[in-house]
């Protein structure tokens, strides 16, 4: 018998191996809710499976009485646009200010302190400063995402530029490059993979600044829904919604990864994550 | 009149004086080898060749006038690793050279002078042996072939003067003797003066028309860093066999101890 340490499962085991955990969830649910659901048929904690696709289906499926729209469908394009603004534009904030703060010692010298503090305000406590100044709409919301990933992917990426050897960058320069080369294709290379991963990372945070600002103050988004239904405690509607976030996000993830693994072909492999 | 010319050249951090009256003349076409002990400050001379760092005090004058502030095309360089872009393919990486010079905006080379550019890369490509390699990343390359590709896109920029710093001390033995090779015949045909650092005192003789020693003249058992080193010895390869060298614990400097990937 192998030591545990050097035990590893094969192709079909590891794809049951990884299964399990779903499947005991899954089991332990549909017992623990079968099991309420006999003592108080009218339990909302745990409701069965029927009742969840019956939600679904009427979220999904069924246009809204009152405003004729889909309604998961709607809540999924509102906080995708949001999330997508939010975190194209903490990205481009990033790319930007990490290359200039890593790359040139005057910015550097300027900016790296103001971005190591501003990295320490906890976003959530200038939520309300930022529905004061910028109202209840979607700016408030968008902004509250650029304000809680943004310093982190520029000081990721900024100290990741100032890892470029010092070495290439002499290099560069006695092959006749200007200061915008070296930018563009030194410094940018070295940064997009590094980006992209800096990005998959924020994508939690991102996630949570946008459902908390829904829950807070909106009209429509999956947050906005979590929250809203949570006063009837209609689970059926708050564990779906739970799940498709889950799948975007994950879905989200995926892309990404594969797109830096696609685009980014000279890297030298990491080690998979 | 001498292609580099250094002037009475002081150099130290803080406390530590690592270098002192420095004085040296390099002829064009020659091919200098440096050797000495390991951090006596054979990189920093170098580096202050390259303008990545500056002398305390003295002069150095490249075809008579004061160094650049800043490194630039009329020096080329290769270092022991890091010589290479990572990110471009073995073609890429030699068309960079004439990118960089040729458009300061866009880094992009069109018509003509593309076509020109390409047949260099190509002529480049055969002569050094890469030519099966062109469209491989360099992550994929051993580090002889690195080596190779760095020397390579330096001489494509044309400089006046190529820095060489220990670049050859991460390879094994048989690759080594293959790039002294390889190195001789580009200093050869293209008429090239060389500065190369060394810490293989065999290499310095193999390849050199000069071999200059650092050392400490002066040295101070209580106070090891009060002394800088200057050039001792300084001789045409033909006398050199007469000195005795054997004092010198010309060790590589850290990274060299790696065997290569
Ligand atoms: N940036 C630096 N700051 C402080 N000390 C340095 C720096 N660079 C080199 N030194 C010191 O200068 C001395 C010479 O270093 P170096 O030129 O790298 O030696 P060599 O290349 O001959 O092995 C060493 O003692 C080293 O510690
Ligand atoms: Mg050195």
């Amino acid at each position: 018998m192998k030591r545990l340490i050097n035990r590893k499962a094969g192709g079909a085991g590891s794809l049951i191996l990884g299964a399990l955990p779903f499947v005991l969830l899954l089991v332990a649910y549909i017992l623990a809710s079968d099991a309420r659901l006999d003592a108080n048929p009218n339990d909302k904690l745990l409701p069965s499976f029927a009742s969840i696709a019956d939600a679904v289906d009427r979220l999904a499926f069924e246009p809204d009485k009152r405003k004729g729209i889909y309604i998961l469908w709607a809540d999924t394009a509102a906080s995708l646009q949001r999330l997508g603004i939010g975190l194209a534009i903490a990205t481009a904030l990033g790319l930007v200010l990490g290359i200039a703060i890593g790359l040139l010692p005057l910015v550097r010298t300027g900016f790296a302190p103001f971005v190591a503090v501003l990295s320490m305000v906890p976003p959530l406590a200038v939520l309300p400063i930022l529905f004061i100044v910028f109202g209840l709409g979607e700016l408030a919301k968008v902004v509250l995402i650029v304000i809680g990933i943004a310093p982190f992917m520029v000081r990721d990426l900024s100290l990741h530029v100032a890892q470029l050897p010092s070495e290439t960058l002499i290099k560069a320069q006695t092959l006749g490059a200007s200061t915008w080369q070296i930018v563009t294709h030194v410094a940018l290379p070295h940064a997009m993979p590094r980006l992209i991963s800096s990005l998959r990372l924020s994508l939690g945070p991102a996630w949570l600044f946008l459902i908390s600002s829904e829950a807070i103050a909106a009209t429509d988004g999956l947050g906005y829904r979590i929250f809203l239904v949570r006063r009837y405690l209609a689970m059926d509607v708050i564990l779906p919604y739970v799940i498709w976030i889950t799948i975007l996000a994950f879905v989200i993830d995926y892309l990404l990864k594969h797109l830096s693994r696609r685009a980014f072909k000279w890297q030298a492999e990491e080690g998979g994550l | 009149m001498s292609l580099i010319s250094v002037r009475d050249v002081h150099k130290g951090y803080g406390d530590v004086r690592v270098l002192e009256r420095v004085n040296l003349d390099i002829d064009k076409g020659e091919f200098c080898a440096v050797v000495g002990a390991s951090g006596c400050g054979k990189s920093t001379f170098l580096r202050m060749l390259l303008s990545q760092e500056f002398p305390d005090r003295g002069e150095i004058y490249l075809d008579g006038e004061p160094l650049a502030g800043e490194p630039g095309a009329d020096r080329g360089v290769v270092f022991q690793r890091y010589s290479v872009f990572p990110h471009l393919t073995v073609a890429e990486n030699l068309i960079a050279a004439f990118e960089f010079q040729s458009s300061q905006f866009f880094g992009r080379l069109f018509g003509a002078a593309r076509k020109r550019a390409f047949e260099r890369v190509e002529e480049m490509l055969s002569g050094v042996g890469l030519a099966r390699a062109r469209d491989l990343y360099p992550k994929s390359l051993s580090g002889g072939v690195q080596q190779r590709l760095a020397i390579a896109q330096a001489l494509l920029a044309e400089p006046k003067v190529l820095l060489l710093d220990e670049p050859f001390g991460a390879l094994d033995p048989g690759t080594r003797a293959d790039m002294h090779e390889i190195m001789l015949n580009l200093w050869k045909s293209r008429e090239m003066t060389i500065f190369m650092v060394t810490h293989d005192l065999n290499e310095g003789f193999r390849l050199g028309t000069r071999l200059l020693v650092f050392d400490k003249p002066r040295w101070d058992p209580q106070a090891p860093d009060a002394y800088g080193a200057t050039i001792t010895y300084d001789l045409p390869l033909e006398d050199a066999a007469d000195i005795d060298l054997s004092h010198f614990q010309t060790k590589p400097t850290e990274e060299t101890t790696h065997a290569e990937p």
